[in-house]
């Protein structure tokens, strides 16, 4: 056990320096990994952490330094050369054929089977190694039929099957909901016993404490901490080492009397993507200056939800009312015009136009109105002016608004969906898991402006996952579960909220309604 | 600094000197794509220079006569000008459909139906020949602008109803688009048993420069038409359209992400069918241009694949309604000069050289190649 010795050293990187163009990615980086660990690898979006790992990785070459794997001195110049050295790396993104089978994914790419696809005796092989590893996945399913989890096992075990002993894991958990944290980490914790070794790539500071028994860290570039031992080291030491600075982890509040009912929802249905019933009957309600949560284990109809009250789904039964004006099944442009923002869940594919410039992207919303919109046409020189003091009042970092928006960070992205919706002045806004996937710094200015949007007394509807930042910044939370709201609290703890998350009811937690506002 | 030992074998395998392919993140300015083209174009005239050498030819002869036919006299500018004529008006039509991604493969179909919309106004009549030309011209215009416009609508409505692939329908409309002008002209307006129509009355023609011969003598016999007039000012009008127009601004963002479209409150059903229609309009003008300013009847063949090519020079001209202009008058010239030369085979060889050339180079414009030297930078 690694305890008795020193441990043994799977990989050894030296000095490792990665440039692209205009950026340093990597500055003389030094890492290890031992035997049978799992090393978090921490640091900010860009900081270099997925440089440094797709270098392992044989993705890209180094400028300098050196790699040593169980003693040996290589050099990989494609990811085939790093899985033959048994380094293999999980992407944010998989990279699975969607018609195949689980079988076929893994097997893709291998010399086996060489002519005659005898596919039952090799789903019979994934099945003992699923198994194994606790990663539950039927090897007969097809990709598509699959849920984001279910896909993220296959990739694991499309690794573990070509042998790999060190997995490089890079986000694994941002697509994750959290029961499916849990089963990820059994796994992980299974893969060490078993002699291998994890490398895990995340900005979220809990987990990484939780899992993790060394942590590096990485800030523009270079190391600010090399294999730490996470005993004893607590998230703000891990916030500092990442961003350099203090961070705030907790939000200020401000007293605000909650005003009018801005948006009630009564009774809605909706269909899912598949046509299967996603909303059952759903009633809340928000209040001009207040936050309200919606908790909830992603794919219990949230989605659905946030786009049933823009107007992007269709309403099957029920009401949306805004400001007491029914706006079920209105043309979007009509609530967008009554002062409805919406912050999407997908932020690349449904919140902006990626190669359109800034300035498109901002006026989205306002190009019919002046000043932007005059008859048929658009005044360039004025839009481009709303772009310039948006770029400025939100902190844009871009060279200037004309650059296309695909060019941008994910954190700086989220900032101009924020300036457009936030300078509409909305009287209602819907956020759907507006902080997924930022660092540490980004995620502070998200949380300050929807502050900022109750102080100025509209309602916001924050649909998340991440229970700490609804019970920071809320003032109710309604957990959905199945498509239905399984109760609503104002003063909740976590471990009510996940009850209640998990399906069970709050009348059953609570039989006497202690503490929880009135039931909907 | 001191320099790590550990990787030897590593330099020792490999050249001194690697190329390294980089994403260009910063986009790519306007100079750059010009610069690139152009050496695209070059490198396509070497290549093809070396067939034509290949094939026992003098390269250098064979391009200045190519040159000279298309830009060295009067003549041939303007014959140049006519054949780009209705190249670039078939360009814009599939530029501006493009920028939306609906992928319109119909401006051949559209040209043709636009022509005998056109035709039809003369040969029903719907105006007697007599009329004044500037009853006639304005009229055919519009017909033919109808004529393709309900041609596209097709398909667009079909799209935008019932989701049907736009690339199966104006494709397959084309065909039928060939069939009807056909069937007119072997059945109905047929002259005296030849498969085309009479000629027009001169009110309904396009004037050309060589109406003006009377005054000016160097015009006598040159062949350039009012459509071309009509064909720059329509690129005009798509790049308002496009580019600082409420509809131009739907049509890109619907364009760059549908989605993105649908939740800024974009009707996208309806500007299929608008975006379709209004392509279907430009290709038919082109074919209302041929019809009343180089053919002055309806006949069979009166389009040598303009549609086609139109497809090519959207994605030459990058969908810059301007860029089109410059492609169209390019592709006139190897159009016009290519038969000079012969009939067919080689133009039709430096025309795919050129294209090949300039579709390649589109790389360099997205890549940027860096020489490295394999140690420590």
């Amino acid at each position: 056990m690694p305890e008795d010795t020193t441990p043994e050293k799977v990989v050894e990187m030296r000095g490792i320096t990665k440039r692209f163009p205009g950026v340093l990615a990597n500055d003389h980086v030094d890492f290890d990994l031992w035997r049978s660990e799992i090393h978090a690898l921490l640091g900010e979006n860009g900081a270099g952490q997925s440089t440094l790992m797709s270098v392992l990785a044989g993705l890209y070459h180094p400028e300098t330094g050196s790699i040593v794997v169980n003693g040996k001195p290589v050099s990989f110049s494609s990811p085939r050369d790093a899985i033959q050295a048994g380094i293999g790396m999980i992407h944010q993104h998989f990279m699975l054929v969607q018609s195949q089978t689980v079988t076929e994914n893994i097997l893709l790419g291998l010399d086996r089977p060489r002519f005659r696809m005898n596919l039952s005796t090799y789903d019979q092989e994934i099945a003992t190694l699923s198994e194994r590893f606790h990663l539950k996945v039927d090897p007969r399913a097809k990709i598509w039929q699959l849920s984001v989890g279910e896909q993220q096992r296959v990739e694991i075990l499309k690794m573990l099957y070509r042998g790999a002993q060190v997995l490089i894991m890079d986000e694994p958990t941002a697509v994750l909901a959290p029961l499916e944290i849990e089963d990820l980490f059994k796994t992980l914790r299974t893969m060490i016993q078993d002699g291998k070794s994890i490398i895990f790539i995340s900005h979220k500071l809990n987990e990484v404490l939780e899992i993790a028994d060394r942590v590096s860290v990485l800030r523009a570039g270079r190391t600010t901490a090399s294999g730490v031992s996470t005993e004893g080291v607590t998230r703000s030491d891990l916030a500092r080492l990442m961003v350099g600075r203090n961070v705030i982890l907790s939000v200020e509040k401000k007293p605000v009397t909650p005003g009018e009912v801005v948006l009630s929802v009564e009774d809605v249905h909706a269909e899912s993507d598949r046509g299967l019933p996603a909303v059952r009957g759903i009633s809340l309600n928000v209040r001009g200056g207040e936050i309200v949560g919606l908790a909830g284990v992603a794919g219990n109809g949230q989605r659905e939800l946030a786009d049933v009250i823009n107007g992007l789904r269709k309403c099957q039964q029920g009401r949306v009312r805004l400001h007491g004006a029914e706006i079920s099944n209105q043309p979007i442009r009509k609530n967008i015009q009554g002062g409805m923002a919406y912050i999407p869940e997908d932020r690349t594919h449904v919140g902006t136009a990626p190669s359109l410039s800034i300035t498109d992207n901002v006026i989205m919303k306002k190009y019919q109105q002046p000043p932007i919109g005059h008859g048929m046409s658009v005044d360039a020189k004025a839009a481009e002016k709303f772009a310039q003091q948006l770029k400025e009042t939100y902190d844009i970092i871009v060279p200037n608004v004309k650059t296309q928006a695909r060019l941008l960070s994910g954190g700086n992205l989220q900032r101009v969906i924020l300036a457009r919706e936030m300078s509409s002045m909305p009287k209602m806004m819907i956020a759907v898991q507006p902080t997924r996937g930022l660092d540490v710094g980004a995620i502070e200015g998200v949380h300050k402006y929807l502050l900022t949007e109750r102080e100025a007394g509209a309602g916001v509807l924050l649909i998340s996952e991440e229970l700490e930042e609804l019970l920071a910044l809320c003032d109710r939370i309604y957990v959905i579960y199945e498509g239905q709201i399984m109760g609503e609290v104002s003063d909740g703890t976590i471990e009510t909220i996940g009850l209640m998350m998990t399906g069970t009811p709050l009348e059953q937690i609570r039989p006497y309604g202690q503490g929880a506002a009135t039931h909907v | 600094m001191s320099k790590t030992t550990a990787t030897p074998d590593i330099i020792q395998r490999r050249l001194p000197i690697t190329l390294q392919v980089e994403p260009r993140l910063k986009g790519t300015s306007p100079g750059l794509s010009i610069i690139t083209s152009l050496a695209a174009v070059l490198v396509a005239l070497i290549l093809g220079g070396i067939l034509i050498a290949l094939v026992g030819g003098d390269p250098f002869a064979t391009y200045a006569h190519i040159a000279n036919v298309a830009f060295g006299s009067l003549g041939g500018i303007t014959d140049t000008l006519t054949k780009a004529t209705p190249l670039i008006l078939v360009g814009l039509a599939c530029a501006l459909a493009f920028r939306m991604k609906l992928w319109n493969i119909g401006a051949e179909g559209q040209f043709y139906i636009g022509a005998w919309a056109a035709s039809a106004v003369v040969l029903i009549p719907l105006l007697p020949a007599t009329a004044s030309p500037f009853l006639f011209i304005p009229a055919m215009m519009i017909a033919g602008m109808l004529g393709g416009a309900a041609w596209g609508f097709i398909p667009g409505f079909l799209k935008a109803r019932f989701k049907v692939n736009e690339v199966i329908t104006t494709l397959m409309l084309n065909y039928i688009a060939v069939a009807w002008n056909n069937f007119w002209i072997f059945a109905v307006w047929t002259e005296g048993g030849f498969q085309m129509s009479p000629m027009f009355p001169r009110t309904s023609w396009l004037p050309r420069l060589s109406d003006l011969a009377a005054q000016i003598k160097d015009f006598r016999g040159l062949t350039l038409h009012g459509g071309f007039i009509i064909a720059l000012l329509a690129a005009v009008v798509v790049w308002f359209i496009l580019n600082r127009s409420k509809w131009g601004y739907e049509i890109r963002l619907i364009g760059d992400n549908p989605k993105a479209a649908e939740y800024a409150g974009i009707p996208i059903r309806r500007n299929i069918v608008l975006v379709m229609m209004a392509s279907g309009a430009l290709a038919g003008l082109a074919g209302m241009s041929e019809i009343s300013g180089v053919v002055h009847r309806l006949q069979g063949a009166i389009s040598p694949g303009y549609g086609f090519t139109g497809i090519i020079i959207a994605w030459l001209a990058k969908l810059n309604p301007y860029a089109v202009i410059i492609v169209s008058i390019l592709f006139g010239a190897l159009l016009l000069a290519g038969r000079e030369i012969q009939p067919s085979g080689i133009p039709k060889m430096i025309q795919g050289i050129v294209l090949v050339c300039l579709i390649a180079s589109d790389f360099f414009t997205r890549y940027r190649v860096r020489i490295a030297r394999r140690t420590e930078a």
